[in-house]
C-alpha cells in the first residue's frame, strides 16, 4: 500500500497540521517508507487471537463519582496564550 | 571538592549522613560541573537557587538527625517531567514557556525522600527518537568520543541528556522516561545503568505522555544499586494513574548482593540478528558466561514473534501519539500561531510548533488510525502485541527468571550519522528493547564492556511482570564481573 499527495494532504488535515505543496512529497516518501516497514505484519496468523487492551491483567479501579479537585480557574488559565474574564480566548467559531 | 561528582549516589547518601560533606557542598560541586559542561548541551535549564534551597532543608533534617531516604541526593530531570513553577517544555517548541502549576507524581516522591534538584535535561522531542537529535535545543553530545577521534557522537535518545549527565558526573543520578528503549538505549551508549520497570509500577501522572500503553518512568545512574535506591522513591501507587498499581514497593537495595544460583537466564535465539557486530555477540556470550559462573543456568529459548515488535510498535505508538498531542491547539496553553479561524490557528500552531519527527509520527498515527485503516493497521498490530506478550509468558512459565540480550545492535553512533531520508534506520536502534515496552515487562541495561573504537557496550535483562528485583541481583553480577567502566575524562572543560 503507498499513499499519494492527496492522502497527504487529508491525513494532515485531520491531524490539523498545516503543511506546505512543497513539503508533500518528500512527506509521502517517509510516511511510505514506514508503511513499507510495517508491511511485514501481514505475514503473522491473526487468527483467533484477541487484541491487546491492557498490558497488565488489572482491573481499572472505579471511584465515587464526585468532583475531587477543581475551582482553579487562575492556575488553568495561567499559561493560556490568550485569556479574558476566565475564560480561554479563540477567535469567532460561530458566525 | 571536584571529587564529591565522583561519588556513586550510595556513597554521597552514607557520606551526608556521617556528614563527612554536605548536601550544600554536594549541590555546588554539581552545579560548578554543570556550569562547565554546557557544551554537552545535556541541561536545558539549571536551578541553582531551587537546589540550593533544597539542599539547606538537607543539611537541616541531616543536622537533625532527621534524614529521609534521599537527603541531598542532587539529581537531574528529564524534561518530560512537569515540575511545578519551573518550566517544562518536552524539548517543543509548541509548549514554548509552559510553566505547570503542579508537580508529576514520580519527581514529587523524589523531593519527598528528599532529594535536590539540579535542573531539566535534554530529550528528545516528545522522547520521540533514538539520538537526542529531534530536541528543539538542540542535539546532546555524549562525553564519551571514539578512541582517536574528537567526532561528537550521539549519547542515544530519548533521555540523552539524562544519560550524558549522569555519565559526565552532573548529577548523582536522572529521571528517564521508555516508551520503546528511552531508558535503556542511551544507558547503554554511555555506560551507565538504566532501568524501565514494569508497566504500572511509576505513576505516569504529570508525565508529558507520549504512547500511553508503552510510557514508563525510571532511573539512570551510575551503579546497579544506585538504580535501585532511585527506584525505591520513584515506585507507587498513584490514584491519579488509573493504570499505576496498588502493591507495595519493596527494599530494591536488598537485592544487590543477593546470591543467583540456581536462577534460570533464558537466551534468546531470535535476538541473533544480521548485521549485528561480532563484538555484540561475543559480550553477550560473555555475559551469559558470567552469570553461570555466579550459579545460574543458562538455557536457549525461542520468542518467535520477537521480528514482529519493530513494526507492530511503529503502529501503536504513533497511533496513541496522534492521539495523546491533539491537546496542543495553540488555546490552552503553549505556542499560538493566530488564523483566520479556530481550524487555521490549529494548523497553524501545530505546523509551526512540532518539529519534523513528531509530525512524521502524527500523520502516520492519524493514517492508521483513520476510518477504513483502522482494523489493517492498528488492530492487527494490537493482536500481534498480544502474541509478543505470549511469548514471554511461555517462557517465563518454563521457570526462566529472566532474559539476556544486547540492550543495542551496535555502540554509539555520530551526531548527524543517521538522519538520512529513511527514518526506518533510526527506528532500528531500538530492535532489542521494544519488545519489552510491547509487553509491559521490566527491563535493565548495564555497562558490560567497550567495543574496538573503546565505547562502551550495555546488556539487557528482561524480567518477569514485577519482578524488577532479581533485574538488580543479576544485573549486579554483571556490573562486578564486568569491572566499572571508567567515565571519559572531561575534555568538555
Amino acid at each position: 500500500m503507498s499513499i499519494d499527495a492527496a492522502t497527504v494532504r487529508r491525513i494532515a488535515h485531520l491531524a490539523r497540521i498545516k503543511v506546505e505543496d512543497g513539503e508533500i512529497d518528500h512527506l509521502a516518501g517517509e510516511i511510505n517508507s514506514i508503511l513499507g516497514f510495517v508491511e511485514q505484519l501481514k505475514e503473522v496468523n491473526v487468527d483467533g487471537v484477541e487484541p491487546m487492551t491492557s498490558v497488565t491483567p488489572m482491573k481499572l479501579p472505579l471511584r465515587k463519582d464526585v468532583v475531587t479537585d477543581g475551582g482553579d480557574a487562575k492556575k488553568v488559565l495561567m499559561n493560556a496564550p490568550q485569556s479574558e474574564e476566565g475564560f480561554f480566548l479563540v477567535p469567532k467559531v460561530v458566525e | 571538592m571536584s571529587n564529591l561528582t565522583s561519588l556513586t549516589l550510595a556513597e554521597a547518601r552514607d557520606g551526608l549522613r556521617a556528614k563527612k560533606f554536605s548536601a550544600v557542598e554536594i549541590a555546588d560541586a554539581h552545579l560548578a560541573a554543570i556550569e562547565k559542561a554546557k557544551s554537552l548541551n545535556a541541561y536545558i535549564l539549571e536551578t541553582p537557587e531551587k537546589a540550593r534551597a533544597m539542599a539547606e532543608e538537607s543539611d537541616k533534617r541531616i543536622k537533625a538527625g532527621d534524614a529521609r531516604p534521599l537527603e541531598g541526593i542532587a539529581l537531574g530531570v528529564k524534561d518530560l517531567f512537569a515540575t511545578e513553577g519551573v518550566r517544562t517544555t518536552a524539548c517543543s517548541k509548541i509548549l514554548d514557556n509552559f510553566v505547570p502549576p503542579y508537580e508529576s507524581t514520580v519527581t514529587s516522591q523524589l523531593w519527598r525522600d528528599g532529594a535536590v534538584m539540579l535542573g531539566k535535561l535534554n530529550n528528545d522531542e516528545f522522547a520521540m527518537g533514538s539520538s537526542n537529535e529531534t530536541s528543539a535545543f538542540g542535539p546532546v553530545v555524549s562525553p564519551w568520543q571514539r578512541k582517536g577521534s574528537n567526532a561528537k557522537l550521539v549519547p542515544g535518545g530519548s533521555s540523552g541528556g539524562s544519560a550524558a549527565a549522569v555519565a559526565a558526573k552532573l548529577c548523582l543520578g536522572a529521571t528517564g522516561t521508555d516508551t520503546g528503549g528511552s531508558i535503556r538505549q542511551p544507558a547503554a551508549f554511555t555506560g551507565i545503568v538504566g532501568i524501565k520497570p514494569t508497566y504500572g509500577r511509576c505513576s505516569r501522572w504529570g508525565i508529558v505522555a507520549f504512547a500511553s500503553s508503552l510510557d514508563q518512568a525510571g532511573p539512570f545512574a551510575r551503579t546497579v544499586q544506585d538504580t535501585a535506591i532511585l527506584l525505591r522513591s520513584m515506585a507507587g501507587h498513584d490514584p491519579k494513574d488509573s493504570t499505576c498499581i496498588n502493591m507495595e514497593v519493596p527494599d530494591y537495595e536488598k537485592a544487590i548482593g543477593k546470591s543467583v544460583k540456581g536462577m534460570k537466564i533464558g537466551i534468546p535465539k531470535e535476538y541473533r540478528i544480521d548485521g549485528v557486530p561480532a563484538e555484540i555477540g561475543k559480550l553477550w556470550e560473555q555475559g551469559a558466561e558470567w552469570l553461570k559462573k555466579a550459579g545460574a543456568e543458562i538455557v536457549e529459548i525461542s520468542l518467535p514473534h520477537t521480528k514482529y515488535a519493530l513494526p507492530a510498535y511503529y503502529i501503536v505508538a504513533p497511533a496513541e501519539a496522534s492521539s495523546n498531542l491533539a491537546r496542543y491547539d495553540g488555546v490552552r496553553y503553549g505556542l499560538r500561531v493566530p488564523g483566520k479561524d479556530v481550524i487555521e490557528l490549529y494548523e497553524n500552531t501545530r505546523a509551526a510548533g512540532f518539529g519534523a519527527e513528531v509530525k512524521r509520527r502524527v500523520l502516520i498515527g492519524t493514517y492508521v488510525l483513520s476510518a477504513g485503516y483502522y482494523d489493517a493497521y492498528y488492530l492487527r498490530a494490537q493482536k500481534v502485541r498480544t502474541l509478543i506478550k505470549r511469548d514471554f509468558e511461555e517462557t517465563f512459565k518454563q521457570g526462566v527468571h529472566a532474559i539476556l540480550t544486547p540492550a543495542t545492535p551496535s555502540s554509539a553512533f555520530g551526531i548527524g550519522e543517521k538522519s538520512g531520508a529513511d527514518p526506518v534506520e533510526m527506528y532500528l536502534n531500538d530492535v532489542f528493547t521494544v519488545t519489552v515496552n510491547m509487553a509491559g515487562l521490566p527491563g535493565i541495561a548495564v555497562p558490560a564492556g567497550l567495543d574496538g573504537s573503546a565505547l562502551p557496550l550495555g546488556l539487557q535483562l528482561i524480567g518477569r511482570p514485577f519482578d524488577e528485583e532479581t533485574l538488580f541481583s543479576l544485573g549486579h553480577v554483571i556490573e562486578q564481573s564486568a569491572g566499572r567502566i571508567e567515565l571519559p575524562d572531561p575534555w568538555w572543560g
